[in-house]
């Protein structure tokens, strides 16, 4: 069950090695008692779960899940729930960002990334969504970006998705409201990731630890959007009215 | 709210929302029913969902209304022996017994709470110095047990089994009514002593003394002055000699709207305090007061939770030895120091426990605090604050919890397998289940 805090006793984390879910695994060490990792590399899941585990008294299961392989989601959550119990908390956190975008992309490149990113965590959330919503509680937390708001070209697939992330989170804590359980989105700004290491970084920068110490915030608040940094909120307003000539130069840097 | 037949329900804390099925019971042999048809996620009694945590929740499964408007009242003029449903108020028992010269022998700090409810949460109050919690008056429980067969147990019957039921949390069953053993007074009026301290060793002298002369007694204290910690307001109370008997009319109480935010900050609560210990008398002051008044003021308030905005609010209330009485002074700085305002602290000696394993009395300080919600350094501090708790022998209330972790509650409460055991007895295939049970008490 998840506290007076929002603080859970079992969680599942889809996309188990993401530095962001690492970050906020370390935080919820507490009050954890049980995880499961899923993700695509087992031997790099198995690291982070005893790298977590050694934060508290927890039990670590590894499960194999690819984002791009929507017909085993259900199946997925099945397997986390039948070691967990009930599901207090799932932390979608898988992403991936692709090759640098131009027309000349080869498109199904282009879609195979949207597919991942988008298609993975609709269905993702939704087999999570609906579990959680037969057990009368638990939180589901999903990660888009400030790319959501307004993507560079150079990441445009991966904006575009996050896009779509960020538009079903919100619809999906509407679709969840009457069942006791809820989804957060988390809109981060340029986080300092394995993720993101060797692109070209953006003002309020922020490292994943940030991320996770403002996930555990929104939890403990109940909030259904968390910016992080919270300036990032009002500059995702501003980033989105710039007129198109001036965000082409910016966005060139 | 409701979806699929579900209802979201939350304690008085608004803090772990969850959703359940939720069933009235119409008749008689409804509560057995009801067992048997509950499911995989079993049931639990909720009565008028005083308690602060999710005690009475019961997540993905079926939710049992108690509350009985027109429940059964039985008072045996001769003896004061009480038989009240389970669904039955305090309130509505003392709207009865007052003005026949009877009173509940244990009143918790509101009158909005059933007899089943504080039967489970074996509550506590102003006396228990004196006359202990409300399982020290007990004759005898009908409790519908999971297998849906009533029994009736009491301290001489099913031992066992009763003491598991006083302060069991509704995990051994339907408390279906119970006879309570009453006071006798001569007046429903109270002599009512206020006594203004100035920090908080006083503030403990002057409860520690007074205990031995009065019958009731509780301290105020204000932990969000930190060059005054602890100051307080102590209040001191015996049933007054014959003379004026009738109950007061209750007025109906203004209610606190819904709020977008939180009113409880700290700039309101040190104002609120400051003109609260300034308007206590400074020298002690002896004066007629009526029940409700002394015993429930904050019933004078209707939703007050809802000050706390839409995050609601935390109560962790400790009890600790008297060996560990300094404990609470350096309990009170860490509260006092923390990020969250403590809005009310309430501190009081306890008599001796009873046999209860869940119990949460025992002979020593208890403090209860409100704190918002919202803050994680909040439960970083609580955390902490349990463990100092733990280590000294003391406990934190069930009743009142929406954040203990696990790992503690068999180190403070160590009679925890006792429950265990009469559980696997009479509920081997678990139909009573909730909230509170799933986070705290359950070790698979």
């Amino acid at each position: 069950m998840n506290d007076a805090f929002g603080r859970p006793q079992t969680a599942l984390v889809l996309g188990g090695t993401s530095d962001i879910a690492v970050a906020t695994l370390r935080r919820l060490a507490p009050t954890l008692e049980r995880l499961v990792l899923a993700g695509r590399d087992i031997g790099a899941l198995e690291r982070v779960g005893s790298d977590v585990a050694a934060c508290g008294d927890i039990a670590v299961e590894t499960l194999e899940f690819d984002a791009a392989a929507p017909e085993h989601h259900a199946e997925v959550i099945e397997s986390a729930a039948a070691f967990l119990g009930d599901i207090d908390l799932v932390l979608v956190a898988f992403g991936q960002l692709g090759a640098a975008f131009s027309l000349d992309t080869d498109p199904v490149d282009a879609a195979h990334i949207v597919a991942v990113n988008h298609g993975g965590a609709v269905s993702a959330s939704l087999a999570a969504a609906r579990r959680l919503a037969e057990q009368g509680h638990g939180t589901l937390v999903l990660v888009s970006s400030i790319a959501a708001f307004r993507g560079r070209i150079r990441n445009l697939p991966y904006a575009s998705a996050k896009a779509g992330i960020d538009s079903f989170a919100r619809g999906l804590d509407d679709a969840l409201c009457g069942t006791g359980a809820r989804a957060m989105v988390v809109r981060p700004g340029f986080v300092h990731t394995k993720m993101t290491a060797g692109h070209q970084t953006m003002p309020l920068a922020v490292d994943a630890d940030t991320v996770a110490a403002a996930i555990i915030d929104g939890l403990a608040r109940r909030r259904t959007v968390v910016w992080t940094p919270r300036m990032i909120g009002p500059l995702a307003t501003i980033l989105r009215s710039l007129p198109a000539p001036l965000w082409r130069r910016l966005s060139a840097r | 709210m409701t979806a699929r037949g579900r209802t979201t329900l939350r304690g008085w804390g608004n803090t772990t929302p969850s959703t359940a099925r939720v069933a009235h019971l119409t008749s008689p042999t409804g509560p057995s029913d009801q067992l048997a048809a509950a499911g995989p996620r079993g049931s639990i009694a909720r009565g008028l969902g005083r308690s602060y945590g999710d005690a009475a929740q019961n997540a993905g499964g079926v939710v049992l209304d108690m509350v009985a408007t027109d429940g059964s009242l039985d008072l045996d003029t001769a003896t004061g022996a009480l038989t009240a449903d389970g669904g039955v108020s305090v309130d509505e028992i003392l709207r009865r017994v007052v003005p026949q010269g009877w009173i509940l022998p244990v009143l918790p700090g509101t009158s909005h709470v059933t007899v089943g409810g504080a039967i489970a949460c074996d509550v506590h109050g102003k006396n228990h110095h004196r006359v202990g919690s409300i399982g020290s008056h007990l004759a005898s429980i009908d409790l519908v047990i999971p297998s849906g067969d009533t029994v009736t147990i009491g301290p001489n019957r099913d031992a066992h089994l009763f003491w598991a039921t006083v302060g069991g949390m509704g995990l051994t069953g339907i408390i279906s009514s119970a006879t309570i053993d009453l006071r006798a007074i001569r007046s429903s009026r109270l002599r009512a002593t206020t006594v203004r301290t100035s920090g908080l060793a006083a503030t403990m002298d002057v409860l520690e003394q007074g205990d031995q002369r009065h019958e009731h007694s509780v301290a105020w204290v204000d932990l969000q002055q930190v060059s005054a910690l602890g100051r307080g307001v102590v209040t001191f109370g015996d049933h007054a000699p014959p003379g004026d008997s009738d109950i007061a009319p209750g007025r109906r109480p203004p209610i606190v709207p819904r709020m977008p935010v939180s009113a409880i900050r700290p700039s309101t609560v040190g104002l609120f305090n400051e003109l609260w210990w300034r308007r206590a008398p400074d020298r002690p002051r002896t004066r007629l007061t009526g029940i409700s008044r002394f015993f429930h003021p904050l019933d004078g308030l209707a939703g007050w939770p809802r000050l706390y905005g839409p995050n609601g609010f935390v109560q962790w209330q400790m009890v600790v030895p008297d060996s560990a009485a300094p404990l609470v002074g350096a309990i009170a700085a860490r509260l006092a120091a923390g990020e969250a305002p403590v809005a009310l602290a309430v501190l009081k000696r306890f008599g001796p426990g009873n046999p209860a394993p869940l119990s949460f009395p025992i002979a020593g300080w208890t403090l209860a605090v409100d704190l918002p919600a919202g803050a994680a350094s909040t439960a970083v501090l609580l955390d902490e604050l349990d463990e100092l708790v733990s280590g000294v022998g003391g406990r934190i209330y069930l009743a009142k919890d929406a954040r203990l972790r696990r790992s503690l509650v068999a180190r403070m409460y160590p009679r925890l397998g006792e429950l265990d055991t009469i559980r696997a007895a009479i509920d081997p295939t678990r139909r009573m289940q909730s909230d509170l049970e799933r986070r705290l008490l359950r070790s698979d």
